[in-house]
Formats: structure tokens, C-alpha cells, sequence
């Protein structure tokens, strides 16, 4: 089942990708969800129940301004308040490379979901390889156009790793897309390693 | 407070007398037929709550707002007062076309149970004496405010209530109502508050109610039958209360080191800087609509406030199963009730699931900022309301969203 873009912005086709893992009606936590653009197209196209935990005050306010159910709250502090198996799905887009901590927020959303869905860019892309190959410089690209002193991301890590850490978590992954630098989704039955080499991003779901 | 002239303020204070007995609102009557039940073991044989209501109450009666008013307010949140002539303490949030919007909400405030502005209180007549209750009043609490709401509530045939929101005493009514009437309550917005009153606020409140004894024409609790006010010890209460709703930035910026009405310091003990006129004045407005029983007995109310130690000390057990929808929010600036007494309650909402909003606003107006003019706070209420109007299902035909 296709999710369409809607009136919100389409351009982000990892969400879109995403909320296609959700089932319609189920509840969702979407931990680090930013200005609630992913909750709002799981509102609108999966009809969710969605909670957000975001860290930014602002983002905070403007998702509880439009509606969305969001607290203020760090994913590496806050998620062990969370009773077990409290959500069908938790979700962390584009947000556990921002953690201190990503093993252990992943081992807790694996206890709050009963399906968790991880969203990342991998680090094991050819372009950032080759940046730090040919440049010798920390690789900056168009997705992650921080420098090494100001980013927020401080937790890289490439396809293979995180099968790796899903491995170490008994984190059975269901189903696992990568995404080429268009945001196109790389064909089905490509080996492992060439994603690893040209998935710009990646989405999982997992299972414990 | 050597030099402060007592005004001449008959007019105000018979105003308030006339409201205290007869006020300018709907009053329920609760006759001995159904006394209210008090935490302190008593009860209330009979008693009356004075309500203000905004809005039409739809067919389903699905619609209502309960608004609960903080420690010193009263039911006028979006009228006139009665005894002041000013604009009600909310009609920046509730009104035709605000937040809290009386064109699809009804909204509903009541004079708490042991206030001043029409309810039964420490200045109504005592049946058993045929004279002011004074210190023969029970002592309230705020689960006795909320039962008393409930029982209002039943008499207007209102089963749920679309939405609780208040602030300070108002935010723990709020949260009592959530976690004692829970199937009650559709959504709630606890704001500036706290699911326990701290040590500092109750110590502050001791301040303010010893205040009030020390005050001769106080007579222990008598004033009313002996024709006096404790007016100074009251005046003296608000002015120390008053400075913990502000913030040390707000008033610096408001008055700095500024003098009053004169070039040099005077070297005595006049009100020489801008900010001792400013809250002679606070404190002297005050009496004009405030009882000084009244004002121990709510003090008391908000300090025996403790919401977690009647559940084994577990806050989040107060929530368990809940259905409510919140929206919890809290002010950078607030040292009463800080962020992080927002916080706790907001981390008991996440231990079982609740379906929580939090949002904290950055402003530098301290505790007050909920009475004032804050854009993000009327953004936060109004976006959580109209949401959580789509779930409940309620008309949104007139509404602009």
C-alpha cells in the first residue's frame, strides 16, 4: 500500500517511505520529530495516534501550536519513563546519529515499541567515503551540511554497523530500505554491500 | 509601613461585602440534603457556589470548559468585575475569538469552595450561630473545590467536561480533577502549576497568613462580627506574595533602581524606589477585593496540595488508565513553580502512556505570565483545543481553522 503525497510537503520521500511501515491506526511515538512533519502526514495518511518527544523548545511549540500531541524531552534521558510496549511503533527519523547514546535509546524504544522504525543517513555512502579518502576533510554533503565543530550529529554510522548493533540488541530487522541520493529506493535483492556503498539514507524496522 | 495612608475605601469594600452575600453571578444552592463531603473529616451541611457561564451549552452537552481560578481570583474570567470594574483576569484567553473561544465552547468558572465572591466561605454565616463563619469554617482543600465542582456539574447535567484548564491553584485543580473524575475530563491544560505544593511556596504562604494574624483588627478570625479589617496584615501578605509572581529580570526591567516622585533617596523609609509604591499598591488593591480568611484558608488549600501522596507516593499512579487528553505548560521564568514541577508531572503522564503535550515558554515574566499576554501560550491552547476538538467530534462548522 502506497502512501500519496498530500498537501504537506511531499519532497521529504523518507517520511513518505516511513509512514508506509506504519499501520493505519496504530500508536506512534516519533522520538526527536522536529517540527512534526512525520507526524503529520502518519495523521493524515495512517490515521495515527501520534505522540512526539522532540528536544528543541521551539519545534516543541509549533507542533503543539498545529495540534500534535508533542512534549518537551531528551531521547537519551527521557524514554525510561516510558512503560513497556506502550506504542505499535516508536520511531526515531533521522535522529539517532544526534544521540549520545544510541545504543542504549535504541535498546529503549525496542522496550516502548512493539515495532520501532530508525531512520538514518549512512555514513558508508561513497561520496563521504571518498571525501575523506581524496579531501581528507570531514565529509559534508548536501543532506548533512554541518562542519565537523558545529554538527549535531555525533553518532555516524553506515548501514552495516547498525545491522551490526541490531544483531548486539536482538533486534530482529523485518524489513530494511535504502535510498539513493535522489530519495529513490534502491531495487529489492541488491546485496547488502552495495547499499552500504550507494544508500545515501536508510530506513529499518525492527522487532524484538 | 509607617507612612501608608489607609484610602478611603468604603464604596470597594462595601461592594465586596454586597458580592460576598449576594453576588452578580448564577449561584448553585446545595441544601442538607446533600452536604459536601470534606478531606478534613467534616462536612458542609449546606452551601452555594456563585458561577460565571460564556457560550451556549450544545444539545449533547458535549461542549464545556471548566475554568479554575488561581488562589486569588474569582468567577469573573471574562467580564467585568463586580466589585473592581475591570476587565475579567482572562479575557486575553477566553472570549469570542479566543483561545478559549466562547463562540464554540461553553465555558463555566466557579468561586471556589472557601473564597470570597459569592461561594460559601469563611465570611458566609455559620446556620449553627447565625454569625460569619470565620475560623469555624472547615479547612478546604482542593479535592474538596473539585468534588464541589463535580456536584455543580451534575446539577447541569453536564457529564463531561470538553476541557479543565487552569493555572497555579487553578493548574492543581485541573490535575485533581484528571486523577479523581479522569472519565470526566475529555482534555486538560494544567498550567503553571504543580502536582505538590513545595516546601518555599509553603513557606511563603506562612509569611503571608502571619501577616494577616499579626494584624490587630484581625481579631483572631472575628473581623467581621467586631467591624474591623485586618487590612494592613493582608496588604503586607499580597505585597510579599506578589513579589514570588514576578522575576527578579521582570522587575528590574519594569522599575530598575528607579525612585518615586523624587530626584534623592530620602533617607527614611518612604517608598523612595518605584518598586515599594508598586507593591503598596498591589497590596492595597488587594484588600479592596480579597477576605483576609478567605485568603488563609486558600493558602491553606494549595499547601495540603500533594497529589501523589494519597496514591503511595507514585504520581503516576494518579493517571493510570487515563483517557484524558493534556496539555501541560510551564513559564522559563517561573521560580514558584518552576519547569521542573511541570516536568514531574509530565514524566508520571509518560509512565502510563497518557496522551501528553509540553510545552514550555520562554518569557522572562515569571510566575504571572499565564494571566498575561503571551502569544505562544494562546498558540499552544488554541492549537491543543481545536485538535482536541476533531477527536471529540465537536462542531467546527464556524470555526476559522
Amino acid at each position: 500500500m502506497t502512501v500519496q503525497p498530500t498537501s504537506l510537503q511531499a519532497s521529504r520521500v523518507d517520511l513518505l517511505l516511513l509512514a508506509e511501515m506504519v499501520k493505519p491506526g496504530s500508536r506512534v511515538l516519533d522520538v526527536g520529530c522536529g517540527d512534526g512533519a512525520l507526524l503529520r502526514i502518519l495523521a493524515e495518511t495512517r490515521q495515527v495516534d501520534g505522540r512526539g518527544v522532540e528536544l528543541s523548545q521551539s519545534g516543541v511549540n509549533q507542533c503543539v501550536a498545529r495540534g500534535l500531541s508533542v512534549v518537551q524531552g531528551d531521547a537519551d534521558k527521557d524514554l525510561v519513563n516510558y512503560p513497556d510496549n506502550a506504542f505499535d511503533f516508536a520511531i526515531l527519523s533521522q535522529t539517532i546519529q544526534a544521540t549520545r547514546r544510541p545504543r542504549d535509546v535504541l535498546d529503549q524504544l525496542l522496550r516502548i515499541g512493539n515495532r520501532v522504525i530508525v531512520s538514518f543517513p549512512n555514513f558508508g555512502h561513497w561520496n563521504i567515503r571518498t571525501q575523506l579518502l581524496f579531501r581528507g576533510c570531514m565529509p559534508e554533503t548536501e543532506n548533512l551540511a554541518y562542519s565537523w565543530y558545529d554538527t549535531p550529529n555525533i553518532h555516524f554510522c553506515t548501514i552495516k554497523d547498525f545491522r551490526e548493533l541490531c544483531r548486539e540488541l536482538d533486534a530482529k530487522v523485518e524489513r530494511s530500505i535504502a535510498l539513493n541520493a535522489q530519495g529513490g529506493r534502491m531495487g529489492l535483492g541488491i546485496p547488502l554491500f552495495m547499499q552500504n556503498l550507494f544508500g545515501e539514507q536508510a530506513i529499518f524496522l525492527l522487532a524484538r | 509601613m509607617a507612612d501608608v495612608k489607609e484610602k478611603p475605601k468604603m464604596n470597594t469594600n462595601g461592594k465586596r461585602r454586597a458580592q460576598m452575600l449576594a453576588p452578580d453571578s448564577l449561584v448553585m444552592e446545595f441544601g442538607e440534603d446533600e452536604p459536601l463531603k470534606l478531606d478534613c473529616g467534616g462536612s458542609l451541611a449546606s452551601y452555594s457556589l456563585a458561577y460565571q457561564t460564556y457560550g451556549e451549552l450544545n444539545a449533547d452537552k458535549s461542549n464545556a470548559v471548566l475554568v479554575c481560578h488561581a488562589l486569588t481570583g474569582d468567577q469573573h474570567v471574562a467580564n467585568t468585575h463586580p466589585v473592581t470594574g475591570k476587565a475579567g483576569w482572562w479575557e486575553t484567553m477566553v472570549g469570542p475569538g479566543k483561545p478559549i473561544d466562547t463562540r464554540r465552547f461553553f465555558v463555566i468558572c466557579v468561586n471556589h469552595v472557601g473564597g470570597c465572591m459569592g461561594s460559601t466561605g469563611p465570611t458566609s454565616v455559620n446556620p449553627e450561630t447565625g454569625r460569619a463563619y470565620g475560623l469555624d469554617f472547615p479547612v478546604i482543600t482542593v479535592p474538596d473545590m473539585v468534588r464541589a465542582e463535580a456536584h455543580l456539574l451534575d446539577r447541569l447535567g453536564i457529564e463531561q467536561l470538553f476541557c479543565v484548564v487552569g493555572g497555579s491553584m487553578g493548574g492543581m485543580q485541573v490535575l485533581e480533577w484528571a486523577a479523581s473524575y479522569g472519565d470526566r475530563v475529555f482534555s486538560a491544560i494544567p498550567i503553571a502549576t504543580a502536582a505538590r505544593h513545595s516546601s518555599q511556596n509553603i513557606a511563603f504562604h506562612e509569611v503571608g497568613r502571619q501577616a494577616v494574624m499579626a494584624d490587630p483588627d484581625w481579631r483572631a478570625g472575628r473581623y467581621l462580627d467586631e467591624g474591623t479589617q485586618p487590612s494592613k496584615g493582608l496588604a503586607v501578605a499580597r505585597m510579599a506574595a506578589h513579589i514570588t509572581y514576578l522575576s527578579d529580570d521582570a522587575l528590574h526591567r519594569k522599575f530598575g533602581r528607579n525612585l518615586q516622585d523624587r530626584d534623592h533617596i530620602s533617607f527614611g523609609f518612604d517608598a523612595d524606589f518605584q518598586v515599594e509604591s508598586y507593591l503598596r499598591h498591589q497590596g492595597f488593591t488587594f484588600v479592596d477585593r480579597f477576605d483576609a480568611n478567605s485568603y488563609l484558608y486558600m493558602t491553606r488549600a494549595m499547601d495540603y496540595f500533594d497529589l501523589a501522596a494519597d496514591r503511595g507516593g507514585d504520581l503516576a499512579k494518579a493517571f493510570e488508565g487515563t483517557q484524558t487528553r493534556f496539555c501541560c505548560v510551564s513559564f522559563t521564568s517561573d521560580w514558584l513553580f518552576p519547569t521542573e514541577e511541570t516536568r514531574t508531572v509530565v514524566q508520571a503522564l509518560n509512565a502510563v502512556a497518557a496522551n501528553v503535550s509540553f510545552v514550555e515558554i520562554e518569557t522572562d515574566k515569571g510566575h504571572d505570565a499565564f494571566l498575561l499576554d503571551e502569544p505562544e501560550l494562546f498558540d499552544a491552547v488554541s492549537g491543543f483545543l481545536s485538535a482536541a476538538a476533531r477527536t471529540r467530534g465537536l462542531d467546527m462548522a464556524d470555526a476559522d481553522l
